[in-house]
């Protein structure tokens, strides 16, 4: 689904961040990125998704087959790519439900088909805030806008559940959730989980990776994928730190 | 972005100009100017001298320079007074006028003629310096509303336009609103009698489109006791390489317990977003009087065209316990500059105001809000909220604000506050991520800023004003 070849990076008039990135994702899989903080993991997200504020210097990303470096960060979005953002913006004026709706029309319209008015969309919307046991005053507040940081978190998960993309990558969603809250986002994840679309997990803890588990985990260290192994790497990391492979 | 690089800046739609046969003045302006314009109009003396008079406290007025605009010096000689399209007749029956014009105001989306005209909405539809028509005249007669243009009034009610004409905008008031007062040549003129609700929203569409006129309108309302008016005025203006002056005076009256709506959706050319060259300069004196007790006036306006704006819809607050409200989207792009805003002067008791201003600038623009509360000596009790947020959009536009707050007496409450944000990079990226365009994103953000503004306006209206806004800001982010 998604292929990273030798990808490299940088700031816009900036430092290089990436250096060199592989990196295969099939569907069906969940892969863990993981690594002290700097090393490039969500610039690594922000590239797959577009961010303006970065140029690839060289290497390929593709999606499908498809060059995605040649497509705009809405294309991509509506090539089934989404970011759970580590800090999602706040955007006071415009309202959280009429976001999502906007977000799920953009879809419906790049396949084809007739976009829902606000009463249908209502239902959708219900559904998919009880599987996030959100409450339903999140409808009409501002978009991320007064949010606590786990509520930015669960309305990222929120957003993903409605959108259902191919690919999802997830920027430290779990920093800023409670013990509580992170349990129900990622049973929130692993119901949307299936044998068509993937996942890519940016996350320090292992405490995540116990609710949702990875096929892979990648240890990235300055701009270099350094290190995959399988779950059990994880738990190796949480309980001896990077020291003993990044000195490797 | 690659997607906004195409067709930056759209096309102003309006651009286009009329073939119509016209009837002009030379350029210039003298005395005998105003005695022609006042003899071609057939008036009464009263208004002649009226015009003489401020024609007189014209010339010794200087140009005022305290507004935060730059604009080369106005060539006043260099000026047409007077364009009028050929018509022997004010007009009963839409055949007598010329087929270009009515195609000009439905391509404005202004249909006149009966079959599509708007079912709710009477119009006035003004064409450079005369009032060519107004719909659903019956209706607002059998409803005792009058309904016309002010040529029109001058001839049916003088002693209506006697007796109000510049009792809330003095002919000296400012150098603009003195040249109006000497040249205007037509406007509306709505009298609402005691105890009715007018039926119909009203409005009037100006339109200029003569390269080297002026437009000078004068719009008067009365709105006698217990009455109750909503009222909307549109404009625009073609293409040109010059800058056409359009200096407007606006009077409101509100007798007892009467409540006025006015609303402005001003559009008029900007002139050139490269080089600023060409547009309209909208320098406009609007005044409200509350006269009556319990009285109310409401000014809403969605400012996005001209190239200079500078105008400050204004309440006198003097009747006991009445109430005044400005609701403000000023919108500056390309080269434009706007300094508006509005004052709120509370002369009677337990007076109320709401100042609700949003100035968004984007491009090279800049935008002013200047706005003054004054609470007189006698005025107990009175209370003022004032709201003034600036959006700012990319990186080379600016945005300020003037605030002037003098209150004469201990028992005043002010409430001032006051806001500037940024549509941002990140803000739009993470819309783009949703997989929304950079457009809907900032229409979004937009929208939802202008939001309190909106709701003021007459339902078709707000859609209007959205998709206007949205349209003009579509390339100017990032």
């Amino acid at each position: 689904m998604l292929d990273i070849k030798n990808l490299h990076a940088a700031v816009i008039d900036g430092e290089p961040i990436l250096k060199g990135i592989s990196l295969s994702v099939k569907a069906g899989e969940v892969h863990a990125i993981m690594g002290p903080n700097g090393s490039g993991k969500s610039t690594t997200s922000k590239i797959i998704a577009g961010h303006p504020a970065y140029e690839v210097t060289a290497g390929k990303i593709l999606f499908e087959g498809e060059n995605l470096l040649d497509l705009d960060p809405q294309e991509r979005a509506l090539k089934g790519i989404f970011m759970g953002f580590q800090y999602p913006v706040e955007i006071a004026g415009v309202n959280n439900a009429e976001f999502l709706r906007m977000a799920y029309n953009s879809k419906l319209k790049h396949l084809g088909q007739a976009e829902v008015d606000a009463l249908d969309f209502e239902m959708i919307l219900d559904e998919k805030m009880a599987l996030l046991e959100m409450n339903q005053v999140f409808k009409e507040r501002m978009l991320n806008s007064g949010y606590s940081g786990g509520e930015k978190k669960r309305n990222e998960i929120l957003q993903m559940a409605i959108l259902e993309p191919k690919l999802a990558i997830l920027d430290e969603t779990d920093s800023g959730l409670d013990i509580d809250a992170l349990r129900i986002v990622a049973e929130g994840v692993n119901r949307t989980k299936n044998k068509n679309n993937a996942l890519i997990l940016i996350t320090h803890y292992q405490r995540l990776l116990d609710y949702i588990k990875p096929d892979y985990v990648h240890v990235l260290s300055a701009g270099k994928i350094i290190k995959s192994g399988d779950a059990s790497l994880a738990l190796k990391l949480e309980d001896q730190g990077y020291d003993w492979i990044t000195r490797a | 972005m690659k997607s906004s690089e195409k067709n930056y800046h759209q096309d102003y739609k309006y651009g286009f100009t009329t073939e119509v046969e016209m009837d002009s003045f030379l350029k210039g302006l003298n005395e005998e100017v105003i005695v022609k314009l006042s003899t071609v109009k057939n008036e009464p003396e009263f208004m002649l001298n009226f015009r003489l008079k401020a024609y007189r406290q014209w010339l010794t007025m200087k140009e005022p320079t305290w507004q935060f605009v730059h604009y080369p010096p106005i060539d006043y000689q260099d000026i047409v007074y007077y364009s009028a399209p050929k018509v022997k007749e004010k007009v009963d029956s839409l055949d007598q006028i010329d087929p270009e014009i009515l195609k000009t105001f439905e391509k404005l989306g202004i249909p006149l003629n009966e079959q599509k005209r708007l079912s709710n909405v009477a119009v006035d539809a003004v064409f450079d310096s005369v009032s060519i028509a107004t719909t659903h005249k019956k209706k607002l007669s059998d409803a005792g509303v009058i309904f016309c243009s002010i040529s029109e009034a001058l001839q049916q009610f003088p002693e209506l336009i006697e007796t109000y004409l510049g009792s809330v905008v003095p002919i000296g008031d400012n150098f603009f609103s003195a040249l109006n007062s000497a040249v205007f040549t037509d406007g509306s003129f709505v009298y609402i009698p005691p105890y009715v609700e007018c039926p119909l929203e009203l409005s009037t569409y100006f339109r200029i489109n003569n390269q080297d006129s002026g437009q000078f309108e004068r719009t008067l309302i009365i709105a006698d006791q217990n009455s109750k008016v909503s009222y909307l005025e549109g404009c625009t203006a073609p293409q040109f390489d010059n800058n056409q002056l359009h200096a407007a005076v606006v009077e409101l009256v509100a007798l007892d317990d009467a409540d006025i709506k006015y609303s402005t959706v001003q559009n008029w050319y900007a002139g050139d977003p490269e080089t600023g060259k060409g547009g309209v300069f909208n320098f406009v004196t609007k005044r409200g009087k509350c006269a009556g007790k319990r009285s109310k006036i409401s000014w809403t306006q969605v400012e996005t065209g001209s190239a200079i704006t500078w105008k400050y819809p204004s309440c006198i607050l003097q009747g006991d316990d009445s109430s005044g409200e400005f609701y403000s989207v000023a919108l500056t792009n390309g080269r434009m500059q706007a300094d508006t805003g509005t004052k709120m002067i509370h002369l009677g008791n337990n007076t109320k105001s709401t100042i609700v201003s949003k100035g968004i600038s984007a491009d090279h623009s800049s935008n002013a809000y200047r706005g003054l509360v004054y609470v007189g000596p006698n005025a107990k009790n009175t209370r003022n909220y004032t709201q003034c947020d600036s959006m700012l959009v990319g990186n080379h536009s600016s945005a300020h604000t003037f605030p002037y707050i003098e209150v004469q007496n201990q028992q005043a409450h002010m409430e001032h506050e006051a806001s500037t944000s940024k549509i941002s990079e990140d803000q739009l990226f993470y819309f783009e991520q949703r997989g929304i365009s950079r457009e809907d994103a900032i229409s979004a953000v937009v929208n939802g800023f202008c939001k309190d503004v909106f709701k003021q306006l007459p339902m078709e209206f707000a859609v209007e004003a959205e998709k206007l806004l949205s349209l003009k800001l579509e390339n100017s982010v990032g």
